[in-house]
């Protein structure tokens, strides 16, 4: 005699224990330390604080660890440990002029004031095997390491190309009297206003911002890009303390800015010059700042008349979609239970054959 | 114009409408009057401004400046541009209807005919499916199209037929102002013929005032009592239709007249 | 960093406020969509972060809380999310329906009629009910301030016309208070007639798509359809096999693969009610 499923709440704890336990792996190998994680494997950590939208190494370290590698995960863990803290008020914007710099790339000048720092990347690397990887080797030079780092303020991309008359859109300023617009306390509302998009794109999936920025260069919505600049390094972030009457550095962050050259445009009144595609994102990753230079270019369609031809130009279509958190929940859920729907689908589909199969006896009655 | 002669007065009154582009002019200085159950020709070559005009008068494009005012069927006249929204939303899916020149732009091509045809009933609170349904049937018969196409889907009807399809659509509630975009503009040479017997058939028989933009002389004269000839974004001649084909004033219309006579 | 102490459940009451000022004012314009700030929950979008937001913003330490899922308290989403509030709120809870003053569900509205103290949240993952006819935001929003819904009747006449019968069986869309057209989440088209003039309070939260909306006590909720084509529920033409109800939605279980079915209630509180109910009839 069937008996209604029982028993959710054992399966649920029985579920937990062998998460555990195929998290902790082959007990003969010594357990991977969050150090380990957060000073080794930066690049991951890097990708969890952006999109996890919480800077903080040894918490993202920590939710790689117990995701078992798996960063939307990761990203999941953040933000849900993110939601539940207080917020105190809003940083003064970044100056990136002023930034630590370890890398920073133009590929519009040969050379220009700061110089090209190549810094730490894989671009140049033959991506071969490097079977010594797989025992313990020797400690890098530290000494060469460290000198890449440049001190002292070095002009952006956008301030030297706009020092020849307005070749550049100018810096959009925000008004310091007015408090920015939070994507995280307040529901997003079409049409969102550029820094809105920014925020989105910000913390949206890699994945989905370089697929749609790619789809750009190849037709679909085209911008004619150049990468004005690339840096990443060391930022500090300050914050307006009403009560001093002045700014307090409360750190650093290390962040990768994308400063996209696009299409000019002109109009009657106002001489043609280039237009602009803004990526920033916590750590270092280029491939995330540039994809979302990009969208963020192509996303400024109506500011420049241009024609709606492509995803990656539709605000509704892209601030949507772009949140992994919300993909995957969304995606997954359909592991839940559906039946009491599915059992109606399945009733329906039973009395639509029914109907079909009377009225084709009754046809076949009348021949 | 004494505002108390409510039925005698025109349907539509287009006062100086200018739409610019930035600094390109769309069309300047428009000014007409419709009157109930004429039907207004605009004509020129593309880049003349009639397109922007047509979607100045549907609430597509906003006007520069300019005003147009309508008849309402409480015989007041009002700013169609101060209208409320939900009021401007009524009104264009009830006493005016829009038919564009490729048919997939004016119909849905997922639901079927019927329900093309009976969108607008049930926007306006019909609720009876029978109802809905002997009406649709009744409209389809009125347009040429065999009733028991009633339940195929647009895609499967040919272009004349998705045209006339449109047109019943917006005909349903009784428009008494229907806009046309080079209505016979990707359909065969016969089938154009067939479309405009049929289109003044029913523009007469309802009396609906009809402002229809084209490039094609031929469907002007056919249709329209009188005509706009629009040259870069203004309008270098009115007149009756059949005075401004046959004894043109303006040097441009005499010009488009001439070439179509040639060709 | 250690372990933190969370707010009793979970959210800090400034959230909670922000959410209960959402949940009022849907109450005051029944069936309209109220956009909300809605917050990272530490279960997935989709999983009912909604319901779970609009739960903890009402639940009080008195309450007695009861969490189904497909019309079962053992469903393992069931099961996890009673868990979440027994950790986070300490409150008491329940598997039956008449003693629980929250009930949090998912696809399911009870089969015993709830009261005037109860509180009735679901968990809402689409709450447009003109997304899939019209996918703009911007566009679907007026048409729900001017009251436009041709387009739902568009969609069912389609129905009609191809299967003869308005062929939507669940999410089945309502109109709330002669204004809103509403989804109901996707609870079977059987439960739509205990959304009209239910005496408990009604709350639907949508966390992904941040909208919340709600239906006040004794609220005229209508399902759309036409004169002649008047909407109808599901019917059994067999009685739970466990129960005996004839007036229950009702689970297909499949017993074995030689198409062997059994038909049991859906809303298990409900069930094993009447069983025990039985029981004690026979023995006493």
């Amino acid at each position: 005699m069937y008996v209604a499923v029982k028993g959710g709440e054992k399966a649920i704890a029985e579920a937990h224990r062998l998460l555990a336990e195929d998290r902790r792996g082959d007990p003969d190998v010594a357990e991977i330390g969050t150090d380990q994680i957060a000073s080794q494997l930066t690049l991951a950590v890097d990708r969890a604080m952006a999109e996890g939208s919480l800077y903080d190494r040894g918490l993202a370290a920590l939710a790689i660890k117990q995701a078992r590698g798996d960063l939307i995960e990761a990203i999941f863990l953040l933000r849900a440990y993110r939601t539940t803290l207080p917020r105190f008020g809003y940083s003064a914007p970044l100056e990136t002029q002023d930034m630590l710099l370890r890398r920073r790339v133009s590929a519009v000048f040969k050379d220009l004031p700061g110089g090209q720092i190549l810094g730490p990347t894989f671009d140049y690397t033959h991506r071969l095997l490097d079977f010594d990887l797989e025992s313990p080797g020797e400690m890098p030079d530290a000494e060469s390491f460290d000198a890449d780092v440049v001190h002292g303020t070095v002009p952006r991309i956008t301030d030297l190309i706009n020092n020849e008359d307005g070749m550049i859109e100018p810096d959009v300023r925000s008004d310091p009297e007015v408090e920015p617009d939070d994507l995280t306390r307040e529901p997003l509302a079409f049409p969102a206003d550029r820094s809105l998009r920014l925020q989105a794109l910000a913390r949206g999936d890699e994945g989905f911002l370089l697929a749609l920025g790619y789809s750009t260069q190849r037709g679909y919505a085209r911008t004619h890009p150049f990468a004005g600049e690339i840096r990443f390094g060391m930022v500090e972030v300050e914050f307006f303390v009403e009560e001093l009457g002045f700014a307090v550095t409360l750190g650093r962050v290390s962040v990768t800015e994308c400063q996209m050259v696009t299409q000019f445009r002109g109009t009657p009144t106002q001489p043609a010059q280039f237009t602009r595609g803004y990526g920033l994102v916590f750590g270092q990753s280029e491939r995330k700042s540039m994809s979302m230079a990009l969208v963020d270019r192509a996303l400024r369609r109506a500011e420049f008349d241009e024609d709606l031809v492509a995803s990656a130009q539709d605000e509704e279509f892209v601030l949507s979609h772009c949140d992994n958190i919300q993909a995957t929940g969304f995606i997954e859920h359909l592991k839940l239970p559906h039946y009491v729907d599915f059992q109606a689908e399945l009733e329906l589909l039973r009395k639509i054959r029914r109907g079909q199969d009377e009225r084709n006896a009754a046809q076949e009655a009348a021949e | 114009m004494v505002e108390g002669d409510m039925k005698h007065g025109p349907l539509l009154r287009v006062n100086r409408l200018t739409k610019f582009y930035g600094a390109r002019t769309g069309c300047r200085d428009v000014s007409f009057e419709l009157w109930p159950g004429e039907v207004l020709a605009i004509v020129g070559e593309s880049g003349s401004g009639k397109t922007t005009l047509l979607s100045c008068l549907w609430g597509d494009l906003m006007p520069t400046a300019g005003s147009i005012e309508y008849r309402m069927r409480d015989g007041r006249m009002r700013d169609v541009m101060r209208l409320s929204e939900a009021e401007r939303r009524l009104l264009m899916r009830t006493d005016w209807g829009f038919v564009r020149q490729n048919p997939a732009d004016g119909l849905r091509m997922n639901v079927s005919a019927g329900a093309n045809v009976g969108e607008r009933l049930m926007a306006v609170g019909a609720r009876h499916y029978g109802n809905i349904r002997s009406e649709a049937s009744d409209w389809l018969g009125r347009v040429e199209i065999a009733t028991d196409r009633i339940d195929d889907m647009p895609r499967q009807f040919s272009g004349g037929m998705r045209q006339r399809l449109q047109i019943a659509r917006n005909l349903v509630t009784g428009p008494r102002l229907v806009f046309m975009d080079e209505p016979t503009g990707g359909l065969d040479v016969s089938v154009q013929a067939r479309l405009l017997d049929l289109l003044r058939g029913l523009v007469a028989d309802l009396s609906i005032a009809v402002v229809i933009v084209t490039h094609d002389l031929a469907v002007a004269r056919l249709l329209s009592h009188r005509m706009l000839v629009m040259r870069g974004g203004v309008v270098v001649e009115e007149g009756l239709t059949d005075q401004v084909l046959d004894d043109p004033q303006a040097e441009y219309s005499q010009l488009l007249v001439s070439s179509i006579l040639q060709a | 960093m250690n372990k933190q102490h969370y707010n009793f459940a979970y959210l800090d009451e400034q959230t909670k406020r922000m959410i209960r000022r959402a949940i009022l004012k849907g109450i005051a314009v029944p069936g309209y969509q109220v956009p909300f700030a809605s917050r990272e929950m530490p279960m997935p979008y989709g999983w009912g972060t909604g319901g779970v937001q609009v739960t903890a913003a009402v639940l009080g330490r008195d309450d007695v809380l009861k969490v189904i899922d497909q019309g079962s308290d053992d469903t393992t989403n069931a099961v996890a999310i009673r868990g979440f509030f027994k950790k986070t709120a300490g409150v008491e809870t329940t598997t039956q329906t008449r003693e629980a003053t929250v009930i949090q569900t998912r696809h399911r509205i009870p089969e015993e009629p709830l009261k005037a103290h109860q509180i009735l949240v679901y968990q809402v993952p689409i709450p447009e009910p003109l997304r899939f006819l019209e996918p703009r935001e911007t566009e679907t929003r007026k048409m729900h301030a001017l009251s436009e819904y041709g387009l739902m009747h568009v969609k069912l006449y389609e129905d009609i016309t191809r299967h003869g019968h308005i062929a939507t069986t669940y999410a089945y869309p309502v109109q709330v208070d002669g204004h809103y057209v509403m989804d109901p989440s996707p609870t079977p088209k059987f439960d739509n007639p205990k959304m009209q003039r239910m005496a408990a309070l009604q709350l639907f939260g949508a966390g992904r798509e941040k909208r919340i909306y709600a239906i006040p006590p004794h609220t005229e909720v209508v399902s759309l359809d036409f004169d002649d084509h008047p909407f109808s529920i599901q019917q059994w033409d067999r009685p739970c096999e466990l129960c005996g109800a004839r007036d229950s939605y009702l689970d297909e279980i499949v017993l074995d693969d030689k198409g062997k079915r059994m038909f049991a209630c859906s809303d298990t509180d409900h069930c094993e009610r009447r069983q025990s109910a039985q029981g004690e009839a026979r023995h006493g």
